[in-house]
């Protein structure tokens, strides 16, 4: 009781649990609770798991959609300007913006980009290459990519209170938990 | 990606073999590249690396001589250049059909095949790239195909179809690799994480990009995953109609045909699904971990698309005849004509033999459940589409409108060798990738155990366990 933590500073408190459906329901008790800034871990991607979370999101499609745009604009503007305005070239005597031949590139060029936008902005958003991370801290989180399920509620939740927490988590029968160090 | 899959529908056709928990699943596959591996694998590896250093010999030699080892000349200037080409991109497009299609029509069976053949298809585009590149006669310029603003204030020819092949075939390289390593991210870190030498946790650990499993982190996965697959399917589908543009916008009889695009697509599937079967068999053999997720349903399936799509190509020789006929254009006629008896009579009815008798056998249930006979039909169907590729490069282009300037067209070695040497390189590269990186997608195959087994209860899946009262006393708590 009268110890004194001077450890690191808290993270936050990592929770594990057994299967999909434990999971599925700790996280939809942790929102209803009032937690906000909590995320869970799952060795596969559960559906209906963010929407429990209470996440909602789609910057992913947005972010694809404006590549797509900008890359079909950007493709068939090239073609026009090579062909029409810095070497315009008789050929055959086409016009010289002969559309329908530009539209393959103008497509490959929307696919490209829009592909691009899917890998790099989903890597940016999860900020990934961030290698070092506090949850990696806690041995058993190693089975996040086997076969445990975890919930780990964050100490910057203006809502967090360690003991609180802790009896909240214990309420949802966990195998384990437990404290991850900054 | 829901399913709705009857309980009825997963005990005839189980898409995995024996009891299976998350844990199995994860250390079947991902064991295989930690551990050492069997002597054919050596073998075969060595063989691939023979190939692919005669392939090497094959380019210095090239370049340093000249096109003029190669067969091609006129009035076939085309050759084995562009046979191999088109084969090599056909045999990739079942990976990204197997990826993405199937992803998108909702076929579970494909999260067993999908990596393995993704990885197919990766490198047979690298293979068929090297022969365009080398075609050119002067690969060190080859920059020139790019919009790179350069001295000669010169820019690439966008009205032609073989500009378009270089960014179709470049686009669909890239945007492949992307799509692979997207789905590889995940698995690489199951790696990261139950790695057993400190070399395995660094490698995977960087290749595996910090990932922690974050239901987040799977949102945007997901997302990113399904606009790759939709993306990749028109793709893939834009890809093979160009390739086949290259041909159609000619005036040269045999080429100058509207079924092209669809005919080459499905010819390229059905290719393609033969190479997944001559690579999957032997692979199940070296690996037998993978007879578990990789069924004798699996290789069925694959089997019945391959009977399907060679139907399709089949019906597409004879619209060739149909419309060599209907055109009422000698030339076309004639043509039709000399595919049946002309001085490559030999190529056209193997290409018959290969892609419309063999394939026949596959209608018999005990021909697909055999995976002998299904080995050896695989190999017959890659070569008659090889048939078809020489069909139709050198059959039109050998006899030219004028008889003056007819021709023939004989393979020199060289010719041999740098075909002979690509395959080495695929079967080196395949066997590398068997040996570093999860062969299935393990992510995908839980995923997929658990909406099959979980969703109707009662049928084996993961025993569930009380939940164990082991949690440590909070440390600093105010009891």
């Amino acid at each position: 009781m009268a110890h004194v933590e001077t450890g690191p500073k808290l993270y936050g408190l990592l929770a594990e649990f057994e299967t999909p459906e434990q999971l599925l329901e700790a996280a939809r008790r942790t929102r209803d609770a009032g937690y906000r800034k909590f995320d869970c871990y799952t060795p596969f991607p559960i559906h209906g798991l963010t929407a429990a979370m209470g996440v909602k999101e789609a910057k992913v499609p947005w972010t694809v959609f404006i590549m797509g745009l900008l890359g079909a604009i950007g493709a068939f503007s090239l073609q026009a300007w090579t062909s029409a305005v810095d070497y315009p070239l008789n050929i055959g005597g086409r016009d010289l913006i002969s559309w329908p031949y530009f539209v393959p590139i103008t497509f490959e060029g929307m696919v490209l980009a829009a592909a691009f936008g899917a890998f790099f902005g989903t890597h940016i958003y999860n900020r990934m290459l961030a290698y070092y991370h506090p949850v990696f801290n806690v041995p058993q989180f190693a089975r996040a990519s086997t076969d445990r399920f975890f919930v780990c509620i964050e100490s910057k939740d203006p809502k967090f209170n360690r003991d609180e927490a802790y009896r909240f988590l214990q309420s949802l029968n966990p195998i384990s938990i437990a404290e991850v160090p900054e | 990606m829901q399913q709705t899959i009857k309980a009825t529908q997963i005990k005839e056709f189980p898409l995995f073999e024996g009891q299976q928990t998350y844990e199995r699943i994860t250390e079947q596959i991902t064991s295989i590249p930690m551990e050492r591996h069997p002597l054919p694998w050596t073998i075969m590896f060595g063989l691939g690396f023979i190939g692919a250093f005669a392939l090497l010999m094959a380019l210095v030699y090239l370049v340093a001589v000249g096109l003029g080892i190669w067969g091609i000349n006129q009035p076939v200037a085309w050759g084995f250049a562009i046979i191999n080409f088109v084969w090599w991109i056909g045999i990739g497009h079942a990976g990204t059909l197997i990826s993405a299609i199937l992803l998108l029509l909702r076929q579970t069976w494909r999260m067993s095949i999908n990596r393995f053949a993704e990885a197919m298809t990766i490198f047979a585009v690298m293979c068929a790239g090297i022969f365009p590149l080398f075609h050119t006669g002067r690969p060190w310029v080859a920059y020139w195909l790019f919009p790179i603003p350069n001295w000669l204030a010169m820019w690439p020819q966008f009205r032609s179809p073989l500009e378009w092949d270089v960014w179709a075939v470049s686009t669909y390289f890239t945007v492949s690799v992307l799509f692979w390593y997207m789905g590889l991210i995940p698995d690489l870190a199951k790696m990261r994480d139950r790695a057993k030498t400190h070399l395995q946790r660094v490698v995977n650990g960087i290749f595996s990009l910090g990932w922690r499993n974050s239901a987040i982190h799977w949102m945007r996965w997901e997302q990113a995953y399904l606009l790759l697959a939709g993306l990749s399917t028109p793709l893939v589908l834009s890809v093979h109609s160009i390739v086949s543009l290259d041909f159609a916008i000619s005036i040269v009889p045999g080429w100058h045909v509207t079924i092209f695009p669809p005919y080459f697509v499905a010819g390229a599937i059905f290719s393609g699904f033969a190479m997944v079967l001559t690579l999957v068999i032997p692979f199940r053999v070296l690996y037998p971990k993978l007879q578990e997720y990789i069924t004798m349903n699996h290789i069925d399936w694959m089997a019945k698309v391959m009977l399907a799509t060679g139907w399709i190509v089949f019906y597409g020789y004879l619209c060739e005849m149909f419309f060599g006929w209907y055109s009422g254009n000698q030339f076309e006629q004639f043509l039709v004509v000399n595919r049946f008896f002309g001085p490559y009579w030999l190529a056209y009815w193997a290409l018959i033999f290969c892609n419309g008798i063999v394939p026949q056998l596959l209608w018999s249930p005990k021909i697909r459940q055999n995976l002998l006979v299904l080995f050896i039909i695989s190999i017959i169907v890659n070569i008659g589409m090889w048939f078809e590729r020489f069909v139709i490069v050198v059959m039109s282009l050998h006899r030219d409108f004028l008889t003056s300037a007819w021709g023939m067209y004989t393979p020199t070695i060289s010719d041999w060798w740098l075909y002979l040497g690509t395959i080495g390189f695929f079967v080196m590269m395949m066997f590398v990738f068997a040996r570093f990186i999860p062969m299935l997608a393990v992510a995908e195959l839980k995923e997929l155990w658990y909406k099959l087994y979980h969703g109707h209860n009662g049928h084996g899946g993961t025993p569930v366990h009380e939940p164990k009262p082991t949690a440590p006393a909070p440390q600093g708590g105010g009891q």
